[in-house]
């Protein structure tokens, strides 16, 4: 049972994953994030979902789409903002951007710019985990165009064979880059193949952060009781364009009507109108959604402000040296 | 404290493999895993006994899955393990190069200094007996040109021993190319496990009329040159072996130069592009005006490799190429070599592995 709390601290990640990105897209005409930023609108639910079902050790991979992943974690919105603007105190000290967020602390382990990439070393982190009897389970995030990799199939495989704590989350937009599912597999269910690996899946087309939860519970417990892999199959829909911050439903290879089809489900309207029913009144939802949209704000500020790293920086961290 | 050691003549291959069971037994965290690594050949004999000695857990074979197995090191080692990955053949591993490319060189950078690497990369080259166009690469070049990868391509028994145990005990992503001609070397060394810096050149000879830098089985084509020429012309080479491509130390090399005033460099690799136009750029940037002659560079022809012999005797350099390349340079007469015995190994050498 999900009690009253926990929804709203779905709410209250979803709608500052939700605004930060909506931040992004005010600002990002001035040129000042010069990154390229591969939105998650659309995806709140499964992030928000899943990382809340995970133990707080856990450690997470994700991709070039993680804006959502990166303050799912941390809601470190100074780092996440300092590093859309490049600099120092950003998430990465300006070295990645968007598409290469992460922070450690809080598990988040790495994000890639290149399809599938962190699969694999999701993987290896799931049997170092093991080797070294640490009770940690990795959840690597990816999203449907993953699976037309080759690394993808090479890594599950691995981990089904040798029983790794590990689960894997595919989000399926339903189209990688521009190229939608039906022009790209030459099978009808991912899900079908997959359930002849050795591990268990799951999957839904919910946008409701409960639902992915309370499935993300069952996988959870399910890697930890079986010492076997799960296979999480999560539909949604990229509301933006592949990358940037534009709508791109002129550019025909996508309808604004499978968007409004989705959109009925947005899962921050939904979890807004679940709080509603029940015992949280419109003001205090508008308190929460205020400190929110602040902290976003003040963000943004130290963001702009905060210095550039210095030009020696771009030497430092190439390899690793005794200190 | 200085342990009393040991010496004993010892392979190549055995060097290799008492330096990685002396680190396995050292550090728990190391393990080893790759294609066929716990089969009944053992990777020519340098993973015999691991598998006995620390279970499946620490040694293992896999599917073949080279990319992803890269990945899974690198996912393991910044989870504070050291894994070693191992490819029988090099030309493999670039089934891995999305991984050690984007992920592994460019890992600790984009965690600003966070996560370590130490992820050591095994992969043998191959030569002879009809190894063709995939079996045949070195690719150290291309390795070195990657930030945030060392590599090391160690010639002598004792270096491969000495420098794999830095590898391993390393915190950086290192790529380690073995020269499958030399395993059967044998030399002194020392049973004390004692490291050997990355990143230091060595002299194999000392000379005074001209220097060769070699890398890999080229300087065993190097030396048999210099005996041959001492013999012929009464001349002293001094060959220089990297060890070390990257980062590479390039004093030992200038400061022969500065001496001998000749050069040629003797790389295991295509020319273009390669090792011996850094080796020889640098050199022109610290010796210009001394050189008597220009820099030479031998390699690969530039072309695949061919699979027949007599083809593939034209694709490599040897001590003979080497010899009549000392001569043009020297002004020496053209000495007659009818009674000396070139390819000594790859008469010997029976196939397939």
């Amino acid at each position: 049972m999900i009690n009253l709390n926990l929804h709203l601290e779905f709410y209250k990640k979803m709608y500052l994953i939700r605004k930060a990105e909506e931040a992004i897209i005010k600002n990002y005409p001035s040129d000042e994030m010069k990154t390229p930023m591969h939105m998650s609108m659309g995806e709140e639910a499964i992030v928000v979902g899943v990382c809340q079902a995970l133990d707080p050790n856990s450690q997470t991979f994700g991709t070039y789409r993680s804006h959502a992943l990166y303050l799912a974690t941390s809601q470190d919105t100074d780092g996440f903002f300092a590093e859309m603007y490049g600099k120092k105190t950003g998430a990465v000290k300006g070295k990645g951007g968007s598409m290469h967020l992460s922070n450690p602390k809080r598990g988040l382990m790495a994000t890639s710019a290149v399809v599938a990439s962190t699969i694999p070393a999701a993987v290896g982190s799931a049997y170092a985990n093991k080797y070294l009897r640490k009770d940690k389970i990795v959840a690597v995030f990816f999203g449907d165009g993953a699976i037309d990799e080759g690394v993808f199939w090479e890594s599950l495989n691995i981990a089904c064979l040798m029983k790794l704590p590990i689960i894997f989350i595919c989000e399926d937009n339903g189209y990688a880059v521009h190229t939608e599912t039906v022009k790209r597999h030459g099978y009808k269910s991912i899900v079908n193949i997959i359930k002849n690996f050795d591990c268990q899946v799951f999957s839904s087309e919910s946008t409701d952060a409960s639902e992915i939860y309370e499935i993300s519970k069952k996988a959870v417990t399910f890697v930890k009781k079986e010492k076997k892999p799960v296979f999480l199959y999560f539909k949604y829909y990229r509301y933006l364009e592949h990358v940037g911050v534009n709508w791109d439903f002129d550019k025909s290879y996508r309808s604004e009507t499978e968007f409004k089809k989705w959109f009925k489900k947005d899962p921050i309207k939904l979890q807004k109108k679940r709080l509603l029913k029940q015992e949280i009144s419109n003001a205090q939802i508008e308190k929460v959604e205020n400190a929110i949209a602040n902290k976003i704000e003040k963000s943004i500020q130290k963001a702009k402000k905060s210095p550039f790293p210095a030009n020696k920086a771009v030497f430092e961290d190439v390899f690793y040296e005794s200190k | 404290m200085k342990v009393s050691k040991t010496i004993k003549q010892t392979s190549y291959r055995d060097a290799i493999n008492s330096a990685i069971a002396a680190e396995m037994r050292r550090d728990p965290s190391v393990f080893i895993y790759g294609i066929d690594v716990a089969d009944h050949k053992r990777i020519y004999g340098t993973t015999k006994g691991l598998l006995e000695e620390f279970g499946e857990k620490r040694c293992f074979s896999t599917p073949l899955s080279e990319e992803a197995l890269a990945g899974f090191g690198l996912g393991t080692a910044i989870n504070g393990l050291r894994p070693i990955n191992v490819h029988i053949r090099v030309d493999f591993l670039l089934l891995a190069i999305n991984q050690i490319v984007n992920m592994i060189s460019s890992f600790h950078y984009g965690s600003i200094g966070k996560l370590n690497v130490p992820l050591v990369i095994r992969a043998i080259i191959g030569k002879g007996w009809g190894q063709s166009y995939q079996h045949s690469k070195s690719l150290h070049s291309f390795f070195a040109h990657i930030p945030g990868l060392k590599v090391i391509m160690p010639t002598t028994p004792s270096d491969a021993k000495g420098l794999l145990i830095s590898a391993i005990r390393d915190n950086n992503p290192v790529i380690f190319l073995e020269h499958r001609f030399l395993y059967d070397v044998v030399d002194d060394v020392g049973d004390d496990n004692e490291p050997i810096e990355i990143g230091k050149s060595k002299k194999l000879t000392t000379g005074s009329d001209l220097t060769i830098v070699a890398t890999s089985w080229m300087n065993v084509e190097a030396k048999e040159a210099t005996d041959i020429l001492k013999r012929k012309h009464n001349i002293n080479i001094e060959v220089i072996d990297p060890r070390t491509i990257y980062p590479l130390d390039d004093q030992l090399i200038i400061n022969s130069v500065k001496k001998t005033k000749h050069l040629i460099i003797a790389d295991y690799d295509w020319i273009n592009c390669g090792f011996s136009a850094e080796v020889a750029t640098r050199v022109y940037e610290k010796c210009y005006g001394l050189l008597k002659s220009p820099i030479t560079r031998l390699g690969f022809a530039k072309t695949p490799c061919p699979c027949t012999r007599p083809l593939e005797d034209v694709f490599y350099t040897n001590a003979e190429t080497i010899i009549r390349e000392v001569e043009k340079k020297l002004k020496l007469k053209t000495a007659d070599l009818s009674s000396e015995t070139f390819y000594t190994y790859e008469n010997k050498f029976k196939g397939p592995f």
